[in-house]
């Protein structure tokens, strides 16, 4: 039986390097001595569980969204599996027949623009490349270099910039036009109705709670 | 008046006559009776279809077929348009352009699929064929917005300019963009298709064109035009029948209430596509016009879930073809199916067509009950995770009209979930009762049982798709015997070898064209073949390099097997051998 020709995917290398167990997520309160492959799991796992936290204790169904309960039920698995390698597995070369055409136009390049509160500039980031919000967040501390991403036990994800001692939290706008905290919904949903992202100076952002945001205009 | 020995007609009238008879079969008929008929025939054939691009060379088109207008080829085989044909493999249309240049210079139309076609050859046509009208180019390859900028500036008499799913490439022109090389007084457009362009179009030259050209029917618009736009445009061409929309991620309601105004006035308009990035709340704009739609294609709309879609079709009653992303789900095709008494043909995609997990809820059931609410369904593409033989057999006595059924259950070998049995009876009913079936593509957990239904029953098959499926050259023996009518046939993963092939090669010269990728095939069988069949190119298409450096026992990568009449072809890149490289060798 001839083998299936395995493609280049990243997964597939992801797959041989990394166990399922070195990357599963326990809850547990942020710092604790953790099993990990290499120390800078540990330095963002803060974070991660946080937004495990987060999702784990919200409640009320995402608005606007169809698919409300079944994507509850899911976002479990899709927190946790957001330091697991992502959910496909080694490809074969056109399987399932799914023309090329037809597979890059739902590849929508999904360019999102990036501001930072008090920066000159904007940078533009491609969410579909990520598959987690860790991996997002690592991306945006790399492109904004001066600012560090931490997490504390309010359960809010900061990014803080060590020489202004500024805390900045990362927010994005969605499709209706309402501003949310990111890590707010499951992975996939974010990357749908994520129109903009905004690292907010804390001081603005107090307003700003799970599934109630108010307009960004106001201030506290 | 010439009169032929021993025919009542003069030949004027014999050509009269024959300008009736329109298709290729009846004029194929028709040239085989004696022959005077032959030539009256062959001089007055304007439309010639040829289905694979290597079976005839132009110089032996144009021998026969003297004054031709309507000229259409295919050249990659389908299986291309999954990656599995290597780049460089052929289907250049430039000979073809070349020829036809100088020897059909009334030459009016051009039909291409899966070919590559550069701009060179795309300027040839421009300026060769003064009546040039249509030019239509699905799935092709090679050219840029330089080449249609020719085309927009000296075809004066261009109805048609149709890009289906081509790949474009975008060069930044200093000239201005292709669309403004329409010349100010070029106002004969009644078809233009772009949906494939990655590249921002000009508005202004388009709204002029749109605007200048009364007969304009169909318009596909590509991503880059946004939907406040097309408001405009919809004023400009209120006539229009035939609409693809560009992308709208931004919900404004000043947007929504002109694009309701524009619909409103658009009377004619029954059919829609686009939506790509559609905030779903601009649907409610389409509802006017819903009742009259006749075709819908919403596959590319990754945007819209279940509970739009429904609200949506549920009041297209007069839907008769509808492509659809999964997100449909099984409630929305059962309101499908309750409210689309027309519904003719249906394709569902894939939206995550490689994830391990289901990412909506769209089972065997929402086929079932489009099957059972739909009268005229004949045609079906269907991608899903799950399947059963009681699904299948329901569907095949629902539907005995059917003539093209493609189910692609994603994960290969997948059994029936409630038996866990293969799904041989299940698309063994399908043959069995769609007496009809002209066009299948299989899936799901198959032995050489199911191969044993098909040729028993498909009879009027033309064209079959089997993938990871079949246990030994049975399978295909039982296919190559059996089906009577069969033309395309095209194999992946399979483990089908050499003694059903050789078994039945006078078959494969009845055939189009026979593809194998992944099978048990050896070159010393590809070798035979060819030797033994000398109407047939039999192509070896191996990327691990000469295939005599193996053991000729040693399996091929991949076959294509086509019948020809011009011999072995003249432009194979180096991953492609046929036999004449084997006799070239036997010299050496």
């Amino acid at each position: 039986m001839p083998p299936d020709t395995l493609s280049d995917s990243p997964e597939s290398d992801v797959t041989s390097a990394v166990t399922f167990k070195d990357t599963e997520l326990t809850l547990g309160i942020p710092g604790e001595p953790t099993r990990s492959p290499a120390g800078k799991f540990c330095t963002k796992r803060g974070f991660i569980e946080t937004v495990d936290l987060n999702l784990r204790t919200s409640t009320s169904k995402p608005r606007g969204k169809t698919h409300a309960d079944e994507v509850d039920d899911k976002s479990d698995d899709v927190v946790s599996g957001a330091c697991k390698t992502p959910a496909s597995k080694t490809q074969v070369v056109g399987w399932p027949p799914v023309r090329s055409y037809r597979k890059k136009a739902l590849e929508s390049c999904k360019y999102v623009k990036v501001a930072v509160d008090g920066a000159p500039y904007l940078r533009k980031v491609d969410l579909e490349t990520y598959n987690s919000y860790q991996e997002l967040l690592m991306t945006l501390e790399k492109m904004f270099t001066c600012f560090k991403i931490r997490g504390n036990y309010l359960g809010e994800s900061k990014v803080i910039d060590p020489m202004k001692e500024m805390e900045y939290v990362p927010t994005y706008e969605d499709k209706d036009g309402d501003w949310m905290l990111v890590g707010d919904v499951p992975w996939k949903m974010f990357i749908e109705s994520c129109k903009r992202i905004r690292l907010m100076k804390s001081s603005e952002a107090v307003g700003l709670a799970p599934r109630t945001p108010p307009r960004c205009t106001t201030t506290t | 008046m010439k009169m032929m020995m021993g025919s009542s007609f003069p030949e004027e009238v014999l050509e009269h006559v024959f300008s009736f008879i329109e298709r290729d079969k009846d004029r194929n008929a028709i040239s085989t009776v004696c022959q005077s008929w032959y030539e009256i025939e062959r001089w007055s054939r304007r439309r010639v279809f040829v289905g694979n691009c290597y079976a005839v060379s132009p110089a032996i088109l144009i021998k026969r077929f003297p004054d031709v207008r309507c000229l259409e080829l295919k050249g990659k085989p389908h299986f291309a348009d999954f990656n599995l044909v290597p780049e460089g493999w052929g289907a250049y249309v430039a000979p073809w352009i070349a020829a036809a240049s100088s020897a059909y210079p009334w030459l009016e139309e051009i039909r291409l699929k899966r070919m590559v076609i550069p701009d060179d050859s795309l300027e040839l046509i421009s300026k060769s064929f003064k009546n040039f009208k249509v030019l239509v180019l699905s799935s092709c390859e090679g050219f840029s917005t330089e080449g249609l900028a020719a085309i927009a500036a000296n075809c004066r008499n261009l109805r048609e300019l149709d890009l289906r799913e081509s790949e474009v490439e975008d060069l930044n022109q200093s000239s201005g963009h292709w669309l403004s090389h329409f010349p100010d007084n070029y106002t004969s457009l009644v078809s233009l298709n772009i949906a494939c362009l990655n590249s921002e179009v000009s508005f202004t030259a388009l709204e002029r064109l749109v605007g200048r050209c009364p007969n304009l029917r169909t318009l596909r618009l590509n991503r880059a035009v946004p939907l406040d736009r097309l408001a405009i445009l919809l004023h400009r061409a209120p006539q229009l029948v035939e609409l693809g929309t560009g992308e709208a991620s931004d919900l404004r309601p000043d947007v929504l209430s002109n694009l309701l105004g524009a619909f409103s006035r658009c009377k004619e308009l029954k059919s829609l596509s686009g939506f790509w990035d559609v905030a779903p709340g601009y649907l409610t704009g389409v509802y006017p016009i819903c009742p009259r739609l006749t075709s819908l294609n919403l596959s590319y709309a990754a945007t819209i879930q279940s509970s739009d879609l429904i609200k949506l079709v549920s009041q297209c009653q007069n839907l008769q073809k509808l492509w659809v992303l999964d997100y449909i789900e099984d409630l929305g095709l059962e309101a499908l199916a309750a409210s689309c008494k027309d519904l003719r043909e249906l394709r569902v995609f894939p939206s995550e067509p490689f994830g391990v997990e289901p990412n909506v809820l769209l089972t065997e059931q929402g086929l079932v009950s489009v099957s059972e609410g739909c009268p005229k369904l004949h045609s079906v593409l269907y991608f899903c995770r799950q399947m059963s033989n009681d699904a299948l057999r329901t569907i095949a006595r629902n539907r005995p009209n059917m003539t093209r059924f493609r189910l692609c259950i994603i994960e290969p070998r997948t059994p029936d979930y409630l038996t866990l049995e293969s799904l041989d009876m299940g698309f063994g009913a399908i043959v069995e009762h769609c007496n009809d079936l002209r066009r299948l593509s299989l899936s799901g957990l198959l032995t050489d049982r199911v191969f044993e239904y098909i040729g028993t029953y498909g009879k009027k098959l033309e064209m079959l798709s089997v993938a990871f499926a079949g246990d030994s050259d049975l399978g295909l023996h039982h296919i190559l015997s059996g089906c009577e009518n069969l033309r395309k046939l095209e194999i992946r993963d399979c483990p089908f070898g050499d003694k059903a092939l050789l078994a039945n090669a006078a078959k494969l010269e009845t055939m189009r064209s026979l593809w194998m990728s992944s099978c048990s095939v050896s070159f010393g069988a590809c070798k035979l073949l060819g030797q033994k069949m000398p109407m047939l190119n039999v192509e070896v298409i191996d990327e691990r390099g000469p295939p005599d450096s193996r053991p000729e026992s040693c399996p091929v990568e991949k076959l294509y097997i086509y019948r020809t009449v011009s011999g072995p072809r003249l432009d194979m890149p180096g991953f492609v051998w046929t036999k004449d490289e084997d006799s070239a060798l036997g010299l050496s």
